[in-house]
């Protein structure tokens, strides 16, 4: 007798309203507005603080403002369960940002450090699956699988983090392509 | 711990990311085919998440836009299990719903649909199943609406859920629709399943035996996360 696994629910899109459920306030509902999900790690959390922030662009070259992320890492030693975080596109500035911790290395496993970001929005029947590596992580990312595995050095560039400095904070900056020129590598994990 | 992958998901099963006929989709989706990676220790673990941060009353959209009196629509309960592939239950799944109101209309700053918002509605409710993978929702029937899409077209009643399992590949975003409504063959986004059996896994099915008798209709929803494969090295000879 063979024995057929079930199948999985099918994904459907999570709309323009996916705030609603997600980040209520953001919607406009005056419920649990002193929830602060883009803060991905506490902030007793060890580990060097520091913000992810960037924008998500279509094929046409425009913003989509209606977009939410959920970022998900070790911490900064390495370890799991570590720290999961979600934040919207702004709905003008088409901006999302993140505070956390910078994960660090697992060990027993040849990654170089990275988070993992989901994309949720209208006109995703199935969320798109990408990750951000750590631009100041140079040796690491050299040896890394999954970028070895990109290959195109200018594909794999599309998973790098930039590191900056806004008034002494450390911003990693990340802008997401979802279609055309210079379009992000997504996953199926 | 085992560290045993889970399935790979069935991309064919899943809607494909562009369908035309569903405009959003056109220029949102990457035109490269996805990149096939092993499942690191990243995506094998997932946030966990405890009663204490729910409110008492967020299983409960009738009455948890607080303002104290009751939202208007057909008072129903939906209820259902989640499992995994291998049909095992999944407990501890935080399980989000948000949805329109009786009229069609979100609550939502970007909504414009001229339907008039209830004053008592929110749409916003969250919950953790049991032991037993078991949930339930209390709420009232979402109304449909039109979208901008082919003209004016039509979404059914529905309600959209957010699930995650043990791991984070089993992350799953999905909507849910009522039996019978007429509507869901004309959606060009629920019609982005394309297998019948598949579409049919989001019709919520009428429950009459649960029903609450002179309060709410019934409907039960069954969910499906990924399962993990099973491995023959281990000490499990039942598998894990």
């Amino acid at each position: 007798m063979t024995i057929e696994p079930l199948n999985e629910t099918p994904s459907q899109t999570a709309g323009p309203y996916v705030h609603i459920g997600t980040l209520p306030s953001v919607a406009g509902l005056k419920i649990r507005t002193q929830e602060k999900l883009d803060v991905a790690a506490p902030a007793n959390a060890a580990g060097e603080r520091i913000f992810i922030e960037g924008t998500i662009r279509d094929g046409a070259g425009s913003l989509v403002v209606d977009a939410v992320l959920e970022l998900w890492q070790a911490d900064s030693k390495g370890k799991l369960p570590g720290f999961w975080g979600r934040a919207a596109t702004d709905f003008k500035t088409g901006l999302y940002r993140f505070e956390t911790v910078k994960p660090g290395k697992i060990a027993g496993t040849p990654d170089a450090p990275f988070v993992t970001l989901l994309l949720f929005s209208r006109g995703l029947n199935i969320h798109l699956h990408t990750r951000m590596y750590f631009a100041d992580e140079k040796d690491a990312n050299a040896a890394d699988p999954t970028l070895k595995a990109v290959g195109d050095p200018a594909l794999a560039a599309t998973l790098i983090g930039a590191r900056t400095s806004e008034g002494g904070k450390t911003v990693y900056r990340f802008d997401i392509v979802l279609q055309g020129d210079g379009e992000t590598v997504f996953f199926d994990i | 711990m085992s560290n045993t992958e889970y399935y790979r998901r069935d991309r064919n099963w899943h809607p494909a990311p562009i369908v035309p006929n569903y405009k959003s989709t056109v220029l949102r989706n990457p035109q490269r085919p996805l990149l096939s990676l092993p499942q690191s220790a990243v995506d094998l673990a997932g946030p966990v998440f405890g009663q204490a941060q729910l409110d008492p009353l967020d299983h409960d959209l009738i009455l948890n836009y607080g303002t104290g009196a009751e939202a208007v629509g057909e008072r129903i309960v939906v209820h259902g299990r989640v499992l995994d592939q291998n049909a095992r239950p999944v407990p501890g799944a935080l399980i989000e719903i948000w949805q329109a109101n009786a009229g069609g209309r979100y609550r939502h700053v970007r909504d414009g649909y001229l339907a008039a918002l209830d004053p008592n509605f929110g749409g916003c409710g969250r919950v953790l199943t049991d032991a037993d993978g078991k949930y339930a929702f209390r709420t009232i029937k979402p109304g449909p609406y039109p979208f901008r899409n082919n003209g004016s077209d039509w979404r059914p009643a529905h309600i959209h859920i957010s699930i995650f399992g043990a791991a984070f590949t089993q992350r799953l975003i999905t909507q849910f629709y009522f039996e019978g409504d007429p509507l869901i063959a004309k959606c060009p986004i629920a019609n982005t399943v394309a297998d019948a059996a598949a579409l049919d896994m989001l019709v919520a099915k009428l429950d009459l035996e649960n029903q609450g008798p002179f309060d709410h209709l019934t409907y039960r929803f069954d969910i499906v996360l990924r399962g993990r494969r099973s491995t023959f090295f281990e000490n499990r000879p039942e598998g894990n």
